[in-house]
Formats: structure tokens, C-alpha cells, sequence
């Protein structure tokens, strides 16, 4: 049984994640993540004691490639997509007074 | 409608034999999206008038001798997770409704060089989380066979094409059985490839240790033929594998003798559909009486590959799709204060429930406290399942089940329970989780005319014994009926 999720957890991770719930989403999110907490418990039952976790299941080695640039300038193409733009670059809300 | 009969490999013969052309092939395309996507919305762009332009340039350059690709002519849709230059890349989410990418995925570049033609972006589960296609921001994708019923997911809007002959071939993408599943639940082939035979460069990520492109088709054949197209070296993916057996056609023969062949007992507990199971066990003998040697063993942790995948597949998808933030592409939230507020609106307003549900969790599993206990514990009983695997495959060269437990559900059930809906995944996820490459072949559909599909899993680099069993199978069975 995992731990009760509380509030304050929640809203933890509702930092973590970027992402602003309504009370309502909260109490949905409290309810759905700790359904899915226990559900992920069982995996508790298999004793992994000296088991390495693997995170790539072939060997991965850094790949290398010489500095070169082959990209073109897309500045025009790229600043398109952008919700905010002025003088070629993006607007961003104001970080610090 | 003779065209649409044509599998995509016989559509590109055709086209260069000159009984048709590439634009025919195209309005004939067109005509069935006119007559049907009204109804199935396979589709979140559908780019009419560019798609009949490219097809009479790609016709002008076959007749000139210029493109002599092997699916020269032949129209594709793509899921719209894979980047197409200039062209609306939604992943099927609001905080993409208006993205256009400045470059192309590596497979479309592939798909064009070999002649291929696009007709637009297919819907799918938001950011292809989910397995029904419900959780799309563009309202729901019909299945073909029976339009109550959910197409399956998240590639749902390209298998549904497929099926629909809206396309000739689709490209999905399968991070927990994406691609398989809902190519079951429509009646067409799909594959997902080994890990990193396919270049993830474009593909917008969701869980990248997992994430692979792949095809769905009306055939195995075709199926082979574009996994040539796409099984391509790509220094801009740093996962991606240079393959030298990619010859797949040449996997294509009608004959499985002396194939080992195991079937995991725990594969047909309960949860699996009585009709589901004896149509998977027909096509079991069906291989058997082309030579297979068919053995129940019994493969162990199949029950802990869904809490595995959940947990590595959150936190991958939390860290993810941290990018959309308003500020470089996509949506941006009308009125905030400052800049974490507007970060904060813009993703409560622009993300659905099932990426935020998928995000939370991820974050959780990833954050101090509780990272070791979660995260890496699902990374290390991930080793234990490809150990697992690893066994099985020292004694078959194959193994054999259902690719779902049931047929398609009905539009609007699995949503009320996502955990429910998890559960359907149970027989693919553990393919991703340990890299390797495995096919869905329709087997058959239950008393509602429901497709279900064949499940042939391989061990990593096997496609071959893949394609080749689900060739011999298939010219036992008989193809999909023709549309």
C-alpha cells in the first residue's frame, strides 16, 4: 500500500510538473495517483536485491560527430511558430523587476 | 475502384507498369476520404490539394525515370507525432494547434526519397498517450469494422485509415503497443521494429527508451517493403542502429518447418476473451501445420510489465514534454503574471487529462524521496523482464499470443477508468520494454464481426522470422478481405 498521497504532495507536484490544478482536478489527481501508486506497489513484490537497473536495454555509448555546422539559418522559419516575437527574437514575460 | 485494391507494393508496380499513375491513385484515395471520413475522422489534416500536386510531380518524375523508389506514387498518411515540414503537427493536442515543423522526421524523408506520397497527419491518443484515440484534442477516430467501436490506440486514426482504405499504407508509432494494438483491433498489419532500427529524429517524444516508428499496412508484404524504406542509420539519432539485414522481402516465404514456436501459458489466464483465445490458438495451428513446432511454456513477470512501463514511461514523459512552454512554439496561455504563471496556465490549458494524469505521475516517480524507490525499482525489474526474454528466446525463435485481450471496446467505456484501460496493454508493453520487435497479423473476428489480431513477438534483430511467419500465416488464412 503506498503512502497516502496528501495535499501538500499534490501540490508538490503540481510545481514539479508546471502545471496549475483547479480543486476539483486535485481531488481527481489525489484519487487517480494514488490508485495508480498501489497498483505500481506490486512491483514490490519481486525481490531486485544486486539487479542493475537498466535504463537502455542495448549498450549505449556516446556518439561523436566533428563540430560542423550543416544547419542553414531558420530563424525566420523557427520564429514563426512562436507565441510572442520581436526583433528576431522571442518574447518572454518579464522573469525579475 | 480497382485501384484501391491494390496493396501498396502493387500499387507501385502498377504505377510504374504505367496501368496507373500516381495521380490516380491519389484522387482515388481522396474519393474514399470524401466518401468516409465524415463519418471514421481518421484524419487531423488532410492536405488535398498539396497531396495531388506531389503525386502528379513524383508521377512526372517516374515517368522521366527520375523516381524509381519502390513506393514511387504509392499515398501514406502519418501519424501526427512525426514532423512534416510545413505541414500542421498537432499530436493530436491543443498546445500544438498551430505548430508547422520547419524540418521533416527522418522516415518521412525516407518515405518521399522512396516515392511515397503524403496525404496528411492521422489523429491519435494526445501526445499518444492512451489506447483508444479518445484522448485526442480533434474529437474521436470511428473503427471501420464497426463505428461504435474505438479504433484502439494511439496510432488509431492511421490503423483506421488503413482499414478504411483512406491511405494505402500509415505510418504509427508504438511506445507501449501503439502501432499493434490498434492495427488488431482495424484488421491490418502493423509492426513495431526493433529498438533503434527506425531513427526517432522528428518524432516527437513521448517515452524515448521506448518510442519506435513503424508501419501499419494492409499486408505483411507491404509491411516489409516499407520497413525497408524506414530501417535507415541516422547520426541524428543518437539510439540509432545501422542495420546490414535489411532485406525483409526476402523474408517473405510461405514456410515455417523446424520454426520453435512457444506460447506463454500465462498469456491465456483470465481477462482473455474466450473468442479471442480460440482464434490465436487456430492461427497457432495453423503455423504448426506449416512445419512450426509450437510449445506452451511459461514465461515468467507478465504481470508486472504494466506497472514497469507506467512508471519509466511518466517519468520519460514528464521530462519530455517539459518543451511546451508557450514560449518557443505551440499555445500560449491569453492572460498571466509573469513568466511561471503563464508556464503553469499555458500547460493546465493546453495539455488534456491523460497527459496531465501521465505527467504528475512521472514527475512523482522522479522526484527526491521517491526516485529510488519507484523509478529505479521499474528500471531494474525492467532488467529482470528482458532477462526473462532473453530465456525464452535461447529455446523459441518465436512467441506466439493474443495482441489484446479483447476486440475493440465500445467508444466512451474505457475512458471512466484509465486503469482499466491500461490493462488492455498487458501482452505489448512488455515488447518495448525489452527492445524488441513484434507484429500484429489479423487472425480472425469475434460473433460481432470484431477484428482480432496475432500477436509475434521476436527476439531483438529478428524481424525476419517475424515477417516470415506472419507471411506463411497469412497465405494460409487467406489476406484481409479486399475493400
Amino acid at each position: 500500500m503506498a503512502e497516502k498521497i496528501t495535499e501538500e504532495t499534490i501540490d508538490y507536484v503540481g510545481i514539479l510538473a508546471k502545471l496549475e490544478l483547479s480543486d476539483e482536478e486535485k481531488t481527481q489527481a489525489k484519487t487517480d495517483m494514488e490508485r495508480m501508486l498501489n497498483y505500481i506497489d506490486k512491483l514490490n513484490e519481486l525481490d531486485t536485491t544486486g539487479v542493475e537497473p537498466m535504463s537502455h536495454v542495448f549498450p549505449v555509448e556516446n556518439v561523436f560527430r566533428e563540430d560542423v555546422v550543416t544547419n542553414g539559418d531558420e530563424s525566420e522559419k523557427t520564429l514563426a511558430n512562436a507565441p510572442g516575437v520581436k526583433d528576431n527574437m522571442f518574447v518572454v514575460p518579464k522573469t525579475f523587476d | 475502384m480497382e485501384r484501391l485494391q491494390y496493396s501498396a507494393v502493387e500499387l507501385a508496380k502498377a504505377i510504374k507498369e504505367g496501368k496507373t499513375t500516381a495521380v490516380e491513385a491519389m484522387q482515388a484515395v481522396l474519393e474514399r476520404i470524401e466518401r468516409f471520413e465524415s463519418e471514421y475522422h481518421c484524419y487531423v489534416t488532410i492536405d488535398k490539394e498539396g497531396a495531388l500536386a506531389r503525386a502528379g510531380q513524383v508521377q512526372r518524375e517516374i515517368e522521366a525515370g527520375s523516381c524509381t523508389g519502390k513506393l514511387a506514387g504509392v499515398p501514406v498518411a502519418i501519424k501526427d507525432n512525426i514532423c512534416t515540414e510545413g505541414m500542421l503537427t498537432t499530436c493530436s493536442s491543443r498546445i500544438l494547434s498551430d505548430f508547422i515543423p520547419t524540418y521533416s522526421a527522418k522516415v518521412v524523408e525516407e518515405l518521399e526519397k522512396a516515392g511515397a506520397v503524403i496525404i496528411g497527419k492521422t489523429n491519435m491518443d494526445e501526445f499518444a498517450m492512451g489506447s483508444t484515440t479518445e484522448t485526442s484534442a480533434y474529437g474521436v477516430t470511428r473503427n471501420p469494422a464497426d463505428p461504435e467501436h474505438v479504433p484502439g490506440g494511439s496510432s488509431g486514426g492511421s490503423a483506421a485509415a488503413v482499414a478504411a482504405g483512406e491511405c494505402f499504407f500509415a505510418l504509427g508509432s508504438d511506445t507501449g503497443g501503439s502501432i499493434r494494438q490498434p492495427a488488431s483491433y482495424c484488421g491490418v498489419v502493423g509492426m513495431k521494429p526493433t529498438y533503434g532500427t527506425v531513427s526517432r529524429y522528428g518524432l516527437i517524444a513521448y517515452g524515448s527508451s521506448l518510442d519506435q516508428i513503424g508501419p501499419i499496412t494492409r499486408n505483411v508484404e507491404d509491411c516489409a517493403a516499407v520497413l525497408e524504406v524506414l530501417a535507415v542509420k541516422d547520426e541524428k539519432d543518437s539510439t540509432s542502429i545501422g542495420r546490414e539485414d535489411t532485406d525483409f522481402s526476402e523474408a517473405l516465404i510461405n514456410d515455417v518447418s523446424g520454426m520453435k514456436i512457444g506460447i506463454p501459458r500465462d498469456y491465456f489466464t483470465e481477462g482473455v476473451d474466450p473468442q479471442v483465445k480460440e482464434a490465436v490458438l487456430g492461427a497457432a495451428k495453423v503455423l504448426e501445420s506449416k512445419g512450426a513446432v509450437i510449445e506452451e511454456f511459461d514465461l515468467p513477470l507478465v504481470d508486472y510489465a504494466i506497472p514497469t512501463y507506467y512508471t519509466i514511461a511518466a517519468a520519460e514523459a514528464s521530462s519530455n514534454l517539459e518543451r511546451f512552454d508557450g514560449i518557443k512554439y505551440g499555445y500560449r496561455t491569453e492572460q498571466f503574471e509573469g513568466l511561471h504563471n503563464m508556464y503553469k496556465k499555458t500547460r493546465s490549458e493546453g495539455f488534456g487529462a491523460e497527459v496531465k494524469r501521465r505527467i504528475m505521475l512521472g514527475s512523482f516517480v522522479l522526484s527526491s524521496g521517491y526516485y529510488d524507490a519507484y523509478y529505479l525499482k521499474a528500471l531494474r525489474v525492467k532488467a529482470m523482464i528482458k532477462k526473462a526474454f532473453d530465456e525464452a528466446f535461447a529455446r523459441y525463435d518465436l512467441i506466439l499470443g493474443p495482441v489484446a485481450p479483447t476486440t475493440a471496446p465500445r467508444l466512451g467505456e474505457s475512458l471512466q477508468d484509465p486503469l482499466k484501460m491500461y490493462l488492455s496493454d498487458i501482452y505489448t508493453i512488455a515488447v518495448n520494454l525489452a527492445g524488441l520487435p513484434a507484429i500484429s497479423v489479423p487472425c480472425g473476428k469475434d460473433d460481432k464481426g470484431l477484428p482480432i489480431g496475432l500477436h509475434l513477438i521476436a527476439d531483438c534483430f529478428e524481424e525476419k522470422k517475424l515477417l516470415r511467419a506472419a507471411f506463411t500465416y497469412e497465405q494460409s488464412a487467406g489476406k484481409g478481405e479486399r475493400l
